[in-house]
């Protein structure tokens, strides 16, 4: 399978790039990694006239530590994003997700930003940088602007990105010594989860002080699991607490029906996954 | 028309190219690589895994303007004077292979996970191969492979890219 016809520009800096987006306006497509974008294109699921390519814009890319937060570039690759020991350190419930994520090839080539900025529900990454209170900082042509992970997932495939804007980077505030653990249930190896539930803890001896649970592809974004979070907080990280709590999965979900299983499925499944992933961030 | 300029199994290329073409195309019907397969056409069963600035890729999944300036190693560019490199080696040896289709793609992600990680655990091998499917299901000899040239530190002998 071919992509149809498309003229390309990599611009050097962000702020060629965001100069090409304007002059191409609705004709023009973002290209990161590619590894979603490029089968929507073979399969011809959409044509753009312009593909802007930011892989020669440097500053797009790495890790640093900011303080009370880590800075990810969007172009930087999901296997860097896996092994870095900052994101291992003040992040472990994205070194979890990412650790799922598609396939070695792919996360070698697939970026943190792309993926998050193609927004699809069922992708790995939404739940966890809901979870750790994301902050997304996007460039447009009157400066950047940042956006609380709350507001950056909008619907199916769309996010607060404007199209004369570009995700530069992820701040996710440090979460250090919290537990992490991310639950994909899949049918086949690496593909995207049929429900995936990300549990990150902050423990006070054997009580779950905090927690944030989130959920992929329970809807038509990532969704954060506030009644099973709220349930939880105070808690003992014992069994049946945790079942309590985790009882509240389903709560405000819209799980797709398909041939994975129906919405009520998914919202029973959502509950023991969750109940899983509590136990095992908690480190029972 | 877009001008790209890499370096494919250690020999500088160049060339005009549709943005649209893929890599995989690339390599194989410009270069005449066609050591490197196509298999699903969808991403998923990695039979055209290279090597791009020493990592793997699948290049079907890759446009080859996204390259430009870049390294390619393909299968075709692992044996060094006449010599398999080590993991290719290790297939013949273990006969890591039924029909031979997924074997290029195999071959560079069992060299690529055998960088990261020298001695991987069984499991390590089949979750560093999951994105590499063969449908004879000629699995087991295929992970055998990878703990013979694993057995034989053949992750920093010959090409590694």
């Amino acid at each position: 399978m071919i992509p149809a016809a498309f003229d390309y520009v990599a611009p050097s800096s962000v702020e060629e790039a965001l100069a090409a987006l304007a002059q191409y306006g609705d004709e023009a497509k973002i290209i990161a990694g590619g590894q979603s974008l490029l089968p929507v294109l073979r399969m011809r699921l959409n044509a753009p006239e312009w593909i802007i390519d930011l892989r020669k814009i440097e500053s797009l890319r790495g890790i640093r530590d900011d303080g009370d937060a880590i800075v990810i570039g969007a172009m930087t690759p999901h296997s860097v994003v896996g092994s870095d020991p900052l994101v291992q350190e003040h992040a472990a419930l994205i070194s979890k997700a990412v650790g799922h994520l598609a396939d070695a090839q792919i996360r070698h080539r697939g970026t943190f930003g792309g993926a998050l900025a193609h927004a699809d529900p069922a992708g790995d990454l939404g739940a966890p940088v809901l979870c750790l209170g994301a902050e997304f900082v996007i460039a447009g042509s009157g400066g950047t602007r940042t956006v609380a992970a709350d507001d950056f997932f909008i619907d199916l495939f769309e996010t607060a990105i404007g199209d004369d804007e570009i995700l530069t980077e992820v701040r996710i505030p440090k979460h250090t010594g919290w537990g992490a653990h991310y639950e994909k249930m899949v049918r086949v190896a690496h593909q995207w989860p049929i429900v995936s539930v990300a549990a990150t803890v902050r423990m006070d001896g054997g009580t779950i002080a905090e927690a944030r649970v989130g959920f992929a592809n329970m809807g038509s974004t990532a969704l954060r699991a506030r009644g099973v979070e709220e349930a939880i907080a105070g808690q003992p990280a014992s069994e049946d607490a945790v079942r309590t709590a985790a009882a509240r999965a389903a709560e405000g979900t819209n799980p797709p029906s398909d041939l994975n299983g129906d919405a009520e499925y998914k919202n029973h499944v959502v509950g023991v996954l969750t109940r899983r992933a509590l136990l095992a961030a908690a480190g029972s | 028309m877009t001008r790209i300029t890499l370096t494919v199994d250690g020999a500088q290329v160049s060339d005009d190219v549709e943005p649209r073409l893929l890599l995989v195309q690339y390599l194989r019907e410009r270069l005449g690589k066609t050591g490197t397969v196509i298999g699903c056409d969808t991403s998923n069963c990695g039979a055209c895994t290279v090597h791009l600035n020493g990592t793997s890729v699948k290049s079907c999944n890759v446009l080859a303007v996204q390259a430009d300036g870049g390294e390619v190693t393909t299968v075709e560019g692992l044996a060094q004077d006449g010599r398999l490199h080590p993991v290719q080696e290790a297939f013949r040896e273990c006969h890591g292979l039924q029909c031979g289709f997924c074997t290029p793609g195999m071959i560079m992600q069992s060299i690529d996970l055998l960088n990261t990680n020298p001695s991987p655990s069984e499991d390590e091998i089949r979750e560093g191969l999951e994105g590499n499917l063969c449908r004879c299901t000629g699995y087991h000899n295929i992970v055998r492979a990878v703990q013979h040239a694993a057995s034989h530190g053949s992750s920093t002998a010959g090409a590694t890219s």
